[in-house]
Formats: structure tokens, C-alpha cells, sequence
């Protein structure tokens, strides 16, 4: 390019005034090794920023940790569920044998006692017919021995008729 | 948004952001911690960046007011961070120490710079942005970015001629 365009550039670049392609131009011709004298002082302006420009953020960042973290969570988590999972049937299956009356509501209780009290009287009622019934059967045994009793007497009968034929036929042959 | 998702989205610009921490902080250590805040910034709210258009100038605008206030708790504290790290360049010997001495010599002129100016230089002459793009990220108007800009290189270049011809005198 020629020294007096370059001139022109640098003073609008002094300025403020160049666009981006016209400071690239300005920067290719400052990263000749040869360059007029007068314009030394630019030359290692820009030699200056193509330098910085190679610098490089080379550290990592670290973002991992808060994954690892919510996976450490989770297992706790299971460990969790699995304990409640084998401790709440057990509470709660006791519980219900102890007390069936906790879902009731006090109507329903009066109730419930209601019908447990005329179920122990009806109970009771059979309790005296079964011990009336006890007395019938001891009549019974008594109705077997009489009758035992009344055999007796039949086989008497029957020695007094024998005796009674006898006396008979004797008579006759008499 | 996943990790990959997110390092793909970050990649174009973390050196950017490594680099204007850099210009402003001018510690390297304290650059990359900078750095390393900024973008762990942007991974926690990365489900609401994923909704800007713009995430490298949001990132940049959240890169110059972290240094920004940066530089203000280090004021308070009465410290100053040392500067004591240069770049490599792949010249001959001769040239490299001479290059060092100039590239030092520019490194030091912007560090006296005004912050607002340091910001912009940064943005144009490095990264070459566009007046827009820094418009957005220091929130002035192009004129103004124009002027703070010729202001910033005017100075440059007139205390490094000087300097230039102390050397030679």
C-alpha cells in the first residue's frame, strides 16, 4: 500500500474515525518488519495489540461439582424410601389391631356399644334356655329309671300269672 | 442448557473477557480469578442467559463492572497490584529485547489511562468491536466512544514518541 494512503489512515485512526476494515488495513501494514521511521511509534502500537491479542484464558472452570452433589442426594434418598417403606406397614398394621375404633365418630361409637350390650343380653337369654333345657334332660333320665322300675314289675306279673296257672291245673287234676 | 451447550456458548469470548480483566486488573492471577467468577456467574443463571441475544456483550458489561469494582475495594484497601508478567514474542534475540522494552513501554502507557478509556481501547483496538457493540457494553453514545477513543490513542502515541526519543538521545 502506499505511505501517503497509510498517512491518511492514521490520522483518521488518530481520530477515532477509521472502520474496522480500514484498521486492518493499518494492521497488516504495521506487521512489516520494514516500516518508514516517522512511523515507528505506531508500528509498536500495534506490534502491542496483535501481541495481546494472542493471550489466552487456559484455566479450567470448575462447573462439575453440582451435578456429583444431586446424584450423592439421591442415593440418600432411596435409602430413605426404602426405610420408610419397611417401617410404616409394621406401625401401622400394630396400630389397627389395638384400636378398630379410631376411624369412628362418637355416633358411631354409641351405636357400636349399643348393639355390643343388646348382643350380650340376647347372649345371656340363651345361656338360661340351655340350663332350662339341662333340667328337661334330667327329667328324662328320671323317665328311664321309672320305666326301668315299671320292667321290674312286669316280670313279677309274669311269675305271679305262671303261679296263678299252676294253682289252676293243679285244681283241675285235683 | 448442558455442560457441553454451555462451554460451546462460552467459548468464543472467555479469552475476551480473560483480556479486558486483564487490561483492567492488570495482575494475570487476578484476571483469571475474574475470569473464573464471571463465568461461574453465567453457569448458574444459564437458563436466563439462554434467552439474551447478546451473550458476549452481557458478559462483557458484567466483566468490566466486576473490575470495576474490583478496583474500587482494592483502592479502598490502600493496594497495588504489581504488573510482572510480559508476552513472548518469536523474534531474534535483538529484536525481542527490543520489542519488550516498546511492548512494555505501550503496556505501561495504557495502564495510566483512565478506566473508561482502558475499556474502550481494549474493545476496539484489540478486539475489535464495532462502535455499536461497545456502546453497548459501556452504555455511552458512538460519538462519545469516538472521542474517548482518539483521546486514549492520541496519548499513547505522544507519550511513546517520547519516550522513543529519550531512548535515542
Amino acid at each position: 500500500m502506499v505511505l501517503n494512503s497509510i498517512e491518511k489512515l492514521l490520522e483518521k485512526y488518530d481520530n477515532g474515525e477509521t472502520t474496522l476494515k480500514e484498521e486492518q488495513h493499518l494492521k497488516a501494514y504495521f506487521a512489516q518488519e520494514e516500516v518508514a521511521p516517522h512511523l515507528e511509534s505506531y508500528k509498536m502500537m500495534f506490534q502491542y495489540f496483535n501481541n495481546t491479542k494472542q493471550e489466552l484464558y487456559t484455566k479450567d472452570v470448575p462447573l462439575k461439582p453440582r451435578k456429583s452433589y444431586i446424584y450423592q442426594w439421591i442415593s440418600v434418598a432411596a435409602v430413605a424410601v426404602l426405610m420408610l417403606g419397611i417401617m410404616v406397614p409394621k406401625v401401622l398394621g400394630g396400630e389397627e389391631l389395638v384400636d378398630p375404633l379410631a376411624g369412628l365418630t362418637d355416633e358411631e361409637r354409641k351405636v357400636y356399644t349399643e348393639t355390643k350390650e343388646a348382643l350380650s343380653m340376647l347372649s345371656s337369654n340363651f345361656n338360661d334356655a340351655a340350663s332350662s333345657v339341662n333340667t328337661l334332660s334330667l327329667v328324662s333320665t328320671s323317665f328311664n329309671k321309672g320305666a326301668e322300675k315299671a320292667s321290674h314289675v312286669s316280670e313279677f306279673s309274669k311269675t305271679t300269672d305262671k303261679l296263678i296257672k299252676k294253682k289252676k291245673t293243679s285244681k283241675n287234676k285235683n | 442448557m448442558t455442560q457441553t451447550d454451555f462451554t460451546k456458548l462460552v467459548l468464543p469470548f472467555k479469552d475476551k473477557v480473560f483480556r479486558l480483566a486483564k487490561r483492567l486488573l492488570v495482575s494475570t492471577e487476578e484476571a483469571e480469578d475474574a475470569t473464573q467468577e464471571i463465568l461461574m456467574k453465567l453457569w448458574r443463571n444459564r437458563e436466563k442467559i439462554a434467552e439474551y441475544k447478546n451473550v458476549e456483550a452481557f458478559s462483557m458489561t458484567m466483566t468490566k463492572n466486576f473490575c470495576l469494582d474490583r478496583l474500587k475495594s482494592k483502592q479502598a484497601q490502600n493496594l497495588k497490584i504489581v504488573h510482572s508478567n510480559y508476552q513472548d514474542n518469536n523474534t531474534s534475540l535483538q529484536k525481542q529485547v527490543e520489542n519488550k522494552d516498546s511492548v512494555d513501554w505501550v503496556s505501561k502507557i495504557i495502564e495510566e489511562l483512565p478506566e473508561q478509556q482502558k475499556i474502550i481501547l481494549q474493545l476496539r483496538d484489540i478486539e475489535e468491536y464495532d462502535f455499536d457493540e461497545i456502546a453497548k457494553v459501556v452504555d455511552m453514545n458512538p460519538t462519545a466512544i469516538r472521542v474517548a477513543l482518539s483521546r486514549a490513542r492520541k496519548t499513547i502515541r505522544e507519550k511513546l514518541t517520547n519516550t522513543h526519543r529519550y531512548g535515542i538521545k
